[in-house]
């Protein structure tokens, strides 16, 4: 047998799930990142008007033959059914640019074949003032560039002054950095929340007793391999208005009837259902490293005369912080990138920035600033992945 | 200190420690114990009703579950999700579990990468795997098809199972394969007639794991799936989002029974596994 044969052979066995993950994930992942920076569409729709831009020293206005190019471009435009998906594009650059865009070609074409025009710049400028604007070019040539960094200063904040220089935005239209900071704070109070309450929780199925440890075990593992949509609901249920929590306040006189707790649709409703949801993932690596700690450790210690706070703190918790680590990053890397839970019961101050990247993909369609988001979101979780490599290990991940 | 105070000190602590876990532990389950006697509410509210309160008996019902039966849009949903789970599945497990066998392997090279690689589904977020799904997929023309669906979730599913066989086959005694080479079984017969049944339970409960994955999502159905393609948690959202009603609840609590279920079928796999190897 050959000495390089056994590596080859385990390798091999790999390879078709490598292979799998490579065309099923990672190569989605790379359409993503491609649809970032790159959009042809406009450059496709509109090619000679992009040819002659290229020429234009962006002061003024370009040349007649500009304007005839993009008249003839535009009427061919809507006869092919392109011309929205250009309008739009445009739009996202200078607001307000695709009406102007769509009206051109059915106004110029009214009259096109009895009387066609003598100055395409007067024709269109006829039709819309903006026609005579040097920043409408300038949006114009914008579009056409299939590469862009638009949407990456879109989402950071940041846009191209009028001068070329890049500056950020004014503070009113500050969206997205905001927004990735809120997802880093929620994030971090959710793992915090979750080692809080996950500490005792983990400490108590540990040392408990086999009987109970079993059963409290139970308790966790329930939740955990409940579906995600159904402890949500169950939020809802518990949280709203109308609803449980609200209910046993209210008979107990301790919150007036007409004074009930908004406790759902808003921050608060991410917090709590969040928590919930990723509370088994900071309990179950805490309790494998808490269940390899002898009782005799505290025994010791309590003998050579530390208060159990002493003994906890000096012994104990030392002991655990593998699993505090691991718990912590496993939660705080879920957190960061947490959608449904957010969607269904955030409202408008408890979307984080999964929110938004949905937003853009189904409602405002905006899907290259999508891309640019879930890019930096991806960033972000890989970093936060290395790191649990690094500190954790990823082999020694284990499930429930 | 005195020792009087000391103590009072002590058992003052550890009545907060008892009292705080027992908190800690009604706000694990308070929500699954909330919905389960609420889907047999018979009126059509979120909340206990002085009837339910009483036990009267005309307070309870099971007509959010005659309507589950009656709607044939969640019947199409249980097939749409038991069709793509059980592809998916078992896409994931075979794959997943002859991945395993390569990196349980000492010789396999690059061993920490390959391991990094393949979990990575795992750990990026369901939103980013579907915008991604969504454009790669679109251009494939499988947006929009069963089949789109069952590899996207088979990538989501395969990482359980690579780890749960992984973690099997460390404690898989390995001179039981010399011993059947000695006897004379080739490498595939040796697999399937040695190896196989004793790490038969991991691959069960990794395929499990990857099953309750698929069963489970909807963020990538949400985005890359038709109307053919709803599934049940994709019309438990609609259900939360547009019309909430407490049928809801009713689907709810199956699903509650069958996580339960595959929670106790997998703790029984796993005692059956570290019965096998030591």
């Amino acid at each position: 047998m050959a000495a390089g044969s056994p590596r080859i052979r385990a390798a091999g066995l790999t390879i078709p799930l490598i292979a799998f993950i490579g065309v099923t994930f990672i190569a989605p992942l790379g359409t993503l990142l491609t649809r970032s920076v790159y959009d042809a569409e406009v450059a496709e729709i509109l090619p000679e008007t992009r040819a002659v831009l290229a020429d234009w020293d962006g002061r003024g206005t370009p040349s007649e033959a500009t304007y005839a190019t993009i008249g003839m471009e535009l009427l061919r435009a809507r006869d092919e059914r392109t011309l929205g998906r250009a309008a739009t594009r445009i739009n996202r650059i200078q607001s307000g640019l695709r009406s102007v865009v769509v009206k051109t070609p059915r106004r110029l074409g009214r009259d096109l074949d009895t009387d066609p025009p003598s100055s395409w710049r007067e024709a269109l400028v006829a039709i819309d003032d903006a026609w005579a604007e040097t920043a409408t070019w300038r949006a114009i040539r914008e579009a056409g560039q299939p590469f862009t960094a638009r949407h990456f200063l879109n989402a950071a904040d940041l846009e191209t002054r009028p001068d070329g220089s890049i500056g950020a935005m004014p503070e009113t239209r500050r969206i997205y950095v905001p927004l990735y900071l809120r997802t880093l704070w929620v994030s971090l109070g959710v793992t915090a929340l979750c080692l809080v309450i996950g500490y005792p929780i983990a400490h108590a199925i540990a040392h408990a007793g086999s009987r109970w440890s079993t059963t409290l075990l139970v308790l966790v593992l329930v939740p955990f391999w409940t579906s995600l949509l159904v402890r949500t609901t169950a939020w809802i249920v518990l949280l709203q208005n109308q609803g449980v929590v609200n209910d046993i306040l209210v008979a107990l006189g301790i919150v007036a009837d007409n004074e009930r707790i908004a406790m759902i649709y808003n921050m608060t409703g991410t917090f709590v259902a969040m928590t919930h949801v990723l509370l088994p993932f900071m309990v179950l690596p805490l309790y494998s490293v808490m269940r390899s700690i002898p009782a005799r450790h505290m025994d010791a210690a309590a003998s050579l005369g530390a208060t159990p706070m002493q003994a906890f703190r000096r012994v104990y918790w030392p002991q655990t912080l593998p699993g505090v680590g691991a718990g912590s990053l496993l939660v705080f890397i879920l957190a960061i990138g947490y959608y449904i839970t957010p969607a269904l019961v955030g409202g408008q101050s408890g979307q984080l920035i999964s929110n938004m990247i949905a937003y853009h993909m189904q409602t405002s369609l905006n899907w290259g600033l999508a891309a640019a988001l879930a890019a930096i979101l991806l960033l972000a979780v890989i970093g936060l992945y290395v790191l649990y490599d690094r500190v954790v290990g990823i082999d020694r991940m284990r499930l429930g | 200190m005195t020792t009087a105070t000391t103590f009072a000190g002590r058992r003052l602590g550890r009545y907060a420690y008892v009292g705080f876990c027992a908190c800690a532990f009604v706000f694990l389950v308070a929500p699954i114990l909330v919905i389960v006697p609420l889907s047999f509410n018979a009126e059509p509210y979120f909340t206990f009703t002085e009837g339910m309160l009483r036990l009267d008996a005309d307070a309870w019902s099971l007509r959010w579950y005659r309507s589950i039966v009656e709607d044939e849009q969640w019947g199409r949903a249980l097939v749409n999700s038991m069709i793509i789970g059980v592809a998916a599945t078992v896409l994931a497990t075979t794959l997943g579990t002859v991945a395993a066998l390569g990196l349980a392997n000492a010789a396999m090279p690059a061993r920490r990468l390959a391991m990094g690689i393949l979990i990575s589904p795992m750990i990026t977020p369901v939103i980013i795997v579907a915008v991604g799904v969504f454009f790669f997929y679109s251009k494939l023309g499988l947006a929009q098809t069963h089949l789109g669906l069952i590899l996207a979730h088979a990538a989501l599913g395969a990482p359980f199972v690579v780890i749960t066989v992984t973690a099997t086959l460390a404690g898989f005694d390995q001179t039981l394969m010399r011993a059947a080479a000695s006897l004379g079984a080739g490498p595939l017969t040796r697999f399937r007639r040695v190896q196989l049944p004793l790490i038969a339970p991991g691959v069960f409960s990794g395929g499990l794991f990857a099953f309750a994955a698929s069963f489970d999502e909807v963020v990538v159905v949400l985005l890359m799936g038709g109307l053919e393609q709803r599934t049940i948690p994709r019309q438990m959202w609609s259900g939360i989002r547009e019309q909430i009603s407490p049928t809801i609840l009713a689907v709810a609590t199956l699903l509650i029974i069958f996580a339960v279920l595959v929670l106790f079928t997998v703790e029984w796999l796993r005692r059956r596994s570290s019965e096998v190897s030591p």
